[in-house]
């Protein structure tokens, strides 16, 4: 219970960032560099304020916004991409079965995060420089995506195999149903159910990702800080006093990660018909 | 002429180990030959069954006609419209996702018949009601109602069932079997009827085949077979029918199992467990003459 | 008197109130007797079985009635006891023999490993009396395959490796739940007359749970005919198959299919056996049943009692 009010109040803080928080911080004309480093506690700055004078409250709002935001995406592409390859794989069998789990293995010996950092920087470097910013945040979600694929695709294609030769699989196909249609309309419903339940846990484990990124320095440009930039830039700070600059964001973010991680296994209780 | 024939039809499993495993070991690949050379004719407005234990490849065979497989070599020829099928498993067989009527509906859409959900539901026995109910809130005889809802949406000529009541209960299977003799007379339907059961068998079937290790052994009027079994598996599985009647009769004690398919006997694949096989038997596959493939009953020995 | 059944009353207590899935349920077996045990899925043959052998699964529980193995009551035994009794004198034999054998030790291990817990035996003993078991199941060359493991056997071969397990003991009771269900036909014939070879021999009573109706009347000398957790009759298979008493056991045997017989249709009882928590006041039957009249839907039969030849129904209550 306790679980539940705490997320959902992090979620919501998160997603209404716009109307709870008392300042923009994305917004350069209400920035004031006098209001630099005020401490945590200050007349207006609840949490202190950062080396830009942004108050750091409003800050950490926003940028669990763009962390949740780049959380979700993320997991929704990694969701779509594994799915469908899990489906086509499980389903097709053969060479096709194999040609798409040597590659998810292949990607396994490698970790995530690296998959990340490797698409991140392709993509980098292939595009022009004026580019860059405006599609930083899609090109994070893409390589927050790529880099996860792979256990929607194992888990659904482990699944499809056991439906597949479900009689009502058969049933379909002597009606003569196509195997996209079967695929789909069938066998999908089927095997979502588990699969809705990583996602959950995934999404805190993308938002993490994506804090490692931005923390590095090549996820999130720090003019739309998310709660890894916010750490990052915190950091620079961390020696000379200013504490909390990256004390708050990287509580906040260990909370909205549990918060979700919460959520996933409450999830995964609800949907267990042995449990209800 | 025959609504469905079928000509030398065989069909082969690959069972081969992975390959690297293969390659490692020097390994060929296997085979395990399902079905093996099946020459059958099904009659318009009959009930053809096909009875065997396990591994008598009888429901390779059912999907072997309706194409869920394609056959290896030989050939399967239907001069009917259209056929469909009905399985097993009632729990497995209908998508528990979907409403009845969906899965009902859905040969409709696909095949463009014109029928109505509650019309079929009414010609199973269930209600139009239960159109909006979900397979899991049924009985497993009741899921088989629907089952055959489905087929006849498709407006089938022939009906393959596969072992279509053998998962029920007694008096449920006396409710399905005599649902299906009725639709039979109304909708003059053609079965192909796979099952285990030898008494189930001689209650719906015209014609009957005996099949062993992917061979059809005998074929026979259900009359003639019952009463005159000539193959000598054929007598086998008679005789190990339980005896309702209590006639006392005497049972001889049956030897041996079913071989391993992947390893099948030389000649005739049921000699090692034939009270009457000789050195022919063991050596020369018998061809199917006149309704048997039997060497001791082609030379009258027995 | 083997084994003596008494007002068995077994009860599932759950949220949504108690589930009573067996109701008064009496029977006997005597030595060297074959007792059968016919009924559909869900009609408590199978929880008999388990509550004779104390193992029912919680919170399922005994509420009511005895049970008595050689004039020893062992319902209400401490579960420590009731392990010795079950290995010792009680063999079970469950449908799939797959699962009842270990797969990762030879069977010769298993049937050595039984009958040293419950047998004063020294190994060497135990392994020529395991090799003696193996034999008297039918098993061809029993040295060879003492140690195989039981993936290398056939499903015949396993059920009768379990057989060897449960009578491993001397048991004076087997209980063998739909032992045959998993078999094919002819395999089937062999398991039935093994059974009856036991029972005959060894003088073993057993307490043979199947749907199978052929089964029983190929193996029993009675028969007990379970319905919505009650017994609804019971008596010598003869005449119980011959001239079935009550109305179930009459549909059930109009229904079963028969060879010989020309295409036509069946016998039907129309409907379902209730579920546990829908059982219809009066006589449980009553919903389906062709000759009811007004006490069926009131009043309920009277349970039957032990030995007698009866059927729980109002046709045949004594005036």
């Amino acid at each position: 219970m306790v679980a539940a009010t705490l997320t959902l109040l992090c979620i919501a803080g998160a997603l209404f960032a716009p109307w709870i928080a008392p300042q923009n911080p994305f917004d350069p004309a209400s920035l004031n560099l006098n209001e630099a480093f005020h401490r945590p506690g200050s007349p207006g700055y609840p949490l202190g304020s950062d080396d830009q004078g942004r108050d750091l409250f409003s800050t950490i709002l926003y940028g669990a916004r763009i962390s949740l935001g780049v959380g979700l995406a993320s997991v929704l592409f990694a969701l779509l991409l594994g799915v469908s390859l899990g489906l086509v794989s499980g389903y097709a069998g053969g060479r096709i079965d194999a040609f798409i789990m040597r590659v998810a293995d292949v990607q396994l010996s490698f970790p995530a995060i690296l998959i990340a950092l490797l698409v991140d920087g392709v993509a980098r470097v292939s595009l022009p420089g004026v580019v860059q910013g405006s599609i930083a945040i899609p090109v994070l979600i893409l390589s927050i995506g790529v880099s996860g694929w792979v256990q929607y695709a194992r888990t659904v294609r482990g699944l499809t195999l056991v439906e597949r030769e479900k009689e009502y699989v058969q049933a379909a196909r002597v009606i003569g149903r196509r195997p996209l249609a079967i695929m789909v309309a069938h066998v999908l419903p089927n095997v979502l159910g588990p699969v809705l339940v990583i996602a959950t846990i995934h999404i805190a484990t993308a938002i993490i990702t994506e804090a490692t990124l931005s923390f590095l320095g090549v996820g999130v440009p720090p003019t739309e800080p998310s709660l890894g930039t916010l750490i990052r830039v915190g950091n620079d700070f961390l020696f000379s006093g200013e504490w909390w600059i990256a004390l708050f964001p990287g509580c906040a973010l260990v909370i909205l990660v549990l918060s979700i991680n919460l959520l996933g296994d409450w999830l995964r209780d609800a949907l267990n018909p042995k449990l209800r | 002429m025959p609504l469905l024939s079928l000509r030398g039809v065989s069909r082969d499993f690959d069972v081969s180990r992975p390959w690297l495993d293969r390659a490692l070991e020097h390994e060929p690949r296997r085979f395990l030959r399902a079905v093996d050379g099946v020459d059958l004719d099904v009659n318009p407005g009959e009930t053809l069954a096909l009875v065997g234990e396990s591994g008598s490849g009888k429901s390779t065979l059912a999907r072997l006609i309706v194409g869920l497989y394609a056959p290896t070599s030989g050939a399967v020829s239907f001069s009917g419209r259209r056929m469909q099928m009905i399985f097993q498993d009632p729990y497995a067989s209908l998508n528990p996702r979907w409403r009845v009527r969906d899965i009902i509906a859905e040969p409709m859409r696909v095949l463009q018949t014109k029928k109505e959900v509650s019309d079929l539901l009414r010609q199973v026995g269930l209600a139009p009601e239960d159109a909006e109910r979900y397979p899991h809130e049924f009985s497993g005889g009741q899921r088989q109602r629907v089952s055959i809802a489905r087929a006849l949406a498709g407006e089938p000529d022939l009906l393959v069932c596969d072992e279509p009541t053998s998962a029920l209960d007694v008096s449920v299977q006396a409710q399905i079997l005599n649902l299906m003799i009725d639709l039979q007379r109304r909708l003059g339907l053609t079965y192909v009827f796979i099952s285990h059961n030898l008494a189930v068998v001689s209650q719906v079937a015209d014609r009957v085949g005996v099949m062993y290790l992917g061979r059809i052994v005998e074929v026979a009027s259900a009359k003639a077979l019952f009463s005159h079994p000539r193959h000598p598996y054929t007598r086998m599985l008679l005789d190990a029918v339980p005896d309702l009647e209590l006639s006392g009769r005497p049972r001889t004690p049956v030897a041996g199992e079913v071989p391993n398919p992947l390893d099948p006997p030389p000649g005739c694949p049921f000699n090692p467990r034939c009270p009457h096989a000789n050195e022919r038997c063991r050596t020369e596959k018998p061809a199917f003459i006149d309704g048997v493939a039997c060497h001791a009953v082609a030379e009258g020995r027995i | 008197m083997t084994l003596e059944v008494k007002g068995l009353k077994v009860e599932f207590p759950s949220r949504r109130g108690t589930l009573t899935a067996l109701d008064d349920v009496s029977f006997s077996i005597q030595r060297g007797e074959v007792l059968g045990v016919v009924g559909e899925s869900g009609a408590g043959k199978s929880l008999t079985g388990l509550a004779i052998i104390g193992l029912l699964e919680p919170p399922g529980r005994i509420a009511a009635g005895e049970i008595w193995l050689e004039g020893r009551r062992i319902d209400n035994l401490p579960p420590e006891e009731m392990r010795r009794v079950r290995g010792r004198r009680i063999g079970v034999v469950f449908q799939d023999p797959l699962t009842s054998l270990n797969p990762l030790f030879t069977i010769g291990q298993q049937l050595e490993e039984t009958i040293l817990t419950h047998l004063p035996l020294g190994r060497a003993a135990a392994r020529d009396r395991a090799l003696s078991l193996l034999s008297e199941v039918g098993i061809p060359a029993p040295e060879a395959r003492y140690d195989s493991y039981p993936h290398q056997f056939s499903g015949g071969m396993r059920q009768r490796v379990v057989i060897a397990l449960a009578i491993a003991a001397e048991p004076v009771l087997l209980i063998a739940d739909e032992p045959t269900t998993a078999l094919d036909v002819s395999i089937q014939a062999q398991i039935i007359e093994l059974l009856k070879r036991l029972a005959r021999e060894r003088g073993t009573a057993v307490m043979l749970i199947t749907h199978d109706m052929g089964v029983i009347a190929e193996t029993s000398q009675r028969v007990a005919v379970m319905y919505a957790g009650r017994v609804v009759e019971i008596g010598p298979v003869h005449e119980v198959i011959r001239a079935p008493l009550h109305p179930y056991t009459a549909g059930l045997m109009g229904s079963i299919p028969k060879i010989g017989i020309e295409k036509k249709r069946l016998v039907q009882i129309d409907g379902a056996m209730p579920r546990l928590n829908a059982i219809p006041p009066g006589c449980a039957f009553n919903p389906r049943c062709p000759k009811r009249f007004d006490r069926c839907l009131a009043e309920r039969p009277d349970p039957l009692a032990v030995g007698a030849r009866a059927a729980a129904c109002w046709l045949h209550a004594a005036p």
